[in-house]
């Protein structure tokens, strides 16, 4: 068992042609993922990397019985992408790109959650169940198949704490990369919840960072919740206040959304925090050994 | 992006929120024909930077003489206004805005922000005008009144309404309320802000709404579809290695510290920034190369954190990922040769054919050290800046 995606998951890919996509969509093939096409308006009937290309989503899903779709295309035509993949049943869709206004996100995450479609992103490295589905941009040789469900609002460390797994021995179950942006599609309550069903994860590392009250939420739902031991890192102890800090979701806007506070509430619920990000694999390897 | 107060009352106006007449003054011959135009015998100098608490450093004064205002003005421009909000250095002041006189019965707070838990935009009102918003929130939230915007359907009348009788608004003043907030979030929803304040919305004498001050941030993702928006950029506002690192696409920080960063995504680079502090050390800045760090970036990225003067120490870390770390290892090496780096340099490279790439350092003959993990990298660096302050 794995969360969202295995082996059998149909993927296809909006934005196939353009230089992000076919160099993602080559990565994903060689790692396994069954991609079974992809979408590029005007360019319908051709073949890339092998695949038959569609001019529009619904006659991608009619043609392949695809579950799953990644978006590659440019910030400003994500609203679209993600609205037309919603219109064609896709039931999770997963959007790799970043800078897409927060408006627009407002309008499609409603769309979204009305039609009880999941959306991962946008801004995110993706999800990956280890050595049997990727879908996005993280580099698969990092993974191994194992007990640990990893969750983060940052690509690259998403990609330290997979690697402390790893060099650990207990692998991964599924990774997901929530994304960086204010306003996510999923949340961290929704991959904890995923998480905490699966009977593949034994223990939990989510990776939090500066801004808004994702953090804080997600400790109030573990205290409830979750009953499978949760690894928190939060990034930005040293951040100033008021600078965004790359990611569009990263500032301590008024006084709020700092580390200490995150840290305090997740700590309050039970969580086992490290203040290094280097720290998670010793933190989880505590844990597991008491289990 | 944020914009001036002249430039958030030029859009208010065009939304149909009332603001006072005024006029902006980049020069101080300019003034008279401003007086002129504005009438009356008193006015408002207000100094326009990015930045709150102007009121408090002497930024903003109430004056009745034409020759004073003279004065204000003329010692306003071209110096550097120091506010609890801005850095030690202040922020320039290039232009003055000169306005009419307000006649002033009450002051109320009205504001709209992207509530990230909701996932909605929010609009707050409150009795308590002319306080710092985030200070009554803390001490008396009950004063605080929210009205939600659904996507979908936007601001609907009653809520105009709700919030009007809730400021004790009565008569007419339902209707101007309504007129202004309805203005207000379709200029929020239309320009893609992402934060909007009043601090000030005043009821005058004659018990009219006026908008006395405006503050606009925007959002930086949605620039694209407004170039009358990115026409008001004002960039003697920002950082000068702030905007540089922004025309080679890098996200660049300055801290107080002395040993600079260059990492490759926005997670990490605040998690090495933690990293340092947590050995001892203080980091310099905040740098994102992206996943693209070819020696040209690479160069441009080192060329910036040394133009900070601070800097004693770099600590480079690149989770490889993707991209090939002995492409990496080269580029680090044509950069460092290609800006003559004089203070230590330690780099963690860490992802595909890292081996490689911390060979090529180790044999490029230049004072680079290759550091094997994260942990290491970090100790090493701290080491090496705090020998180098003896």
């Amino acid at each position: 068992m794995s969360v969202l995606i295995d082996k059998n998951t149909r993927v296809i890919c909006q934005g196939f042609t353009g230089k992000q996509g076919t160099f993602h969509s080559e990565q994903a093939i060689a790692y396994g993922t069954k991609m079974v096409g992809g979408v590029t308006p005007g360019k319908g009937g051709q073949q890339h990397l092998g695949l038959p290309v569609f001019d529009t989503v619904k006659q991608a899903v009619a043609a392949t019985a695809a579950d799953a779709s990644v978006i590659y295309v440019p910030a400003p035509f994500c609203k679209d992408a993600i609205l037309e993949a919603v219109d064609a049943d896709i039931g999770l869709i997963v959007c790799i790109t970043e800078g897409i206004p927060t408006l627009d996100m407002l309008e499609t995450r409603e769309v979204v959650r009305a039609a009880g479609a999941r959306l991962i992103g946008p801004n995110c490295p993706g999800i990956i169940t280890p050595g049997e589905c990727k879908i996005g941009i993280m580099p698969g040789a990092i993974h191994r198949p194992g007990k640990v469900g990893v969750v983060s609002r940052s690509g690259t460390l998403t990609y330290e704490a997979v690697e402390q797994t790893t060099a650990l021995g207990v692998g991964q179950s599924t990774c997901i990369g929530i994304g960086g942006d204010p306003i996510p599609g999923m949340s961290f309550i929704e991959a904890l919840a995923l998480f905490e069903a699966d009977p593949q994860t034994a223990a939990i590392v989510m990776v939090g960072e500066i801004g808004g009250s994702a953090e804080e939420e997600a400790a109030e739902y573990i205290q409830a919740h979750v009953s499978k031991p949760v690894v928190a890192y939060i990034a930005g102890v040293a951040a100033p206040k008021g600078k965004r800090m790359g990611h569009a979701g990263a500032i301590i806007a008024g006084g709020k959304g700092t580390a200490a506070e995150k840290y305090a509430a997740l700590e309050a619920a039970g969580v086992s925090t490290v203040r290094a990000v280097t720290d998670i694999g010793r933190a989880l390897a505590e844990i597991l050994d008491g289990q | 992006m944020n914009l001036h107060e002249y430039q958030a009352k030029a859009l208010f106006a065009d939304y149909g929120a009332p603001v006072p007449a005024s006029c902006v003054v980049a020069d101080v011959s300019e003034v008279p024909a401003a007086l002129d135009e504005l009438g009356g015998g008193r006015w408002v100098v207000k100094a326009q930077v990015h930045a709150g608490g102007r009121g408090k450093a002497g930024g903003v004064a109430l004056l009745d003489d034409p020759a004073a205002v003279r004065e204000k003005v003329s010692s306003l421009l071209g110096s550097r206004l120091v506010t609890y909000q801005t850095g030690a250095d202040g922020q320039p002041v290039e232009k003055v805005l000169i306005e009419a006189p307000s006649d002033i019965e009450r002051e109320l707070y009205l504001g709209m922000v992207i509530d990230r838990s909701l996932a909605r935009v929010v609009v707050m009102a409150s009795t308590e005008g002319g306080m710092e918003i985030e200070k009554v929130a803390d001490e008396t939230p009950e004063k605080i009144l929210k009205a939600v915007i659904d996507p979908l359907v936007k601001l609907q009348p009653f809520q105009c309404r709700d919030l009007a009788f809730g400021l004790g608004l009565a008569g007419d003043q339902i209707k101007q309320f309504s007129r202004l907030l309805g203005g207000l979030v379709r200029l929020f929803l239309e320009k893609d802000l992402s934060l909007m304040e009043v601090n000030p919305l005043v009821v005058t004498g004659s018990g009219d709404l006026l908008c006395l001050d405006a503050k606009i941030n925007l959002d930086d993702n949605a620039l694209y579809r407004h170039k009358d928006l990115q026409a008001l950029h004002d960039p003697g506002q920002e950082d000068p290695r702030e905007l540089r690192a922004k025309e080679w696409d890098l996200n660049y920080i300055s801290l107080d510290g002395d040993i600079g960063c260059m990492v490759n995504g926005a997670g990490l680079a605040m998690a090495t920034m933690d990293l340092i502090k947590l050995y001892g050390g203080e980091p310099a800045n905040f740098l994102d190369v992206g996943g693209a760090a070819t020696q040209e970036r690479t160069a441009e990225a080192f060329k910036i954190i040394l133009s900070d003067d601070k800097v004693k120490g770099i600590l480079v870390n690149i989770f490889g990922g993707i991209v090939r770390c002995d492409m990496i290892a080269e580029g680090i090496v044509g950069a460092v040769k290609e800006v003559g780096i004089d203070v230590p340099v330690v780099v963690r490279l860490e992802g595909n054919n890292a081996e490689r790439g911390l060979q090529i350092l180790n044999d490029s003959g230049l004072a680079i050290t290759a550091a094997a993990g994260l942990e290491e990298a970090t100790r090493r660096i701290v080491e090496a800046v705090k020998e180098a302050g003896r």
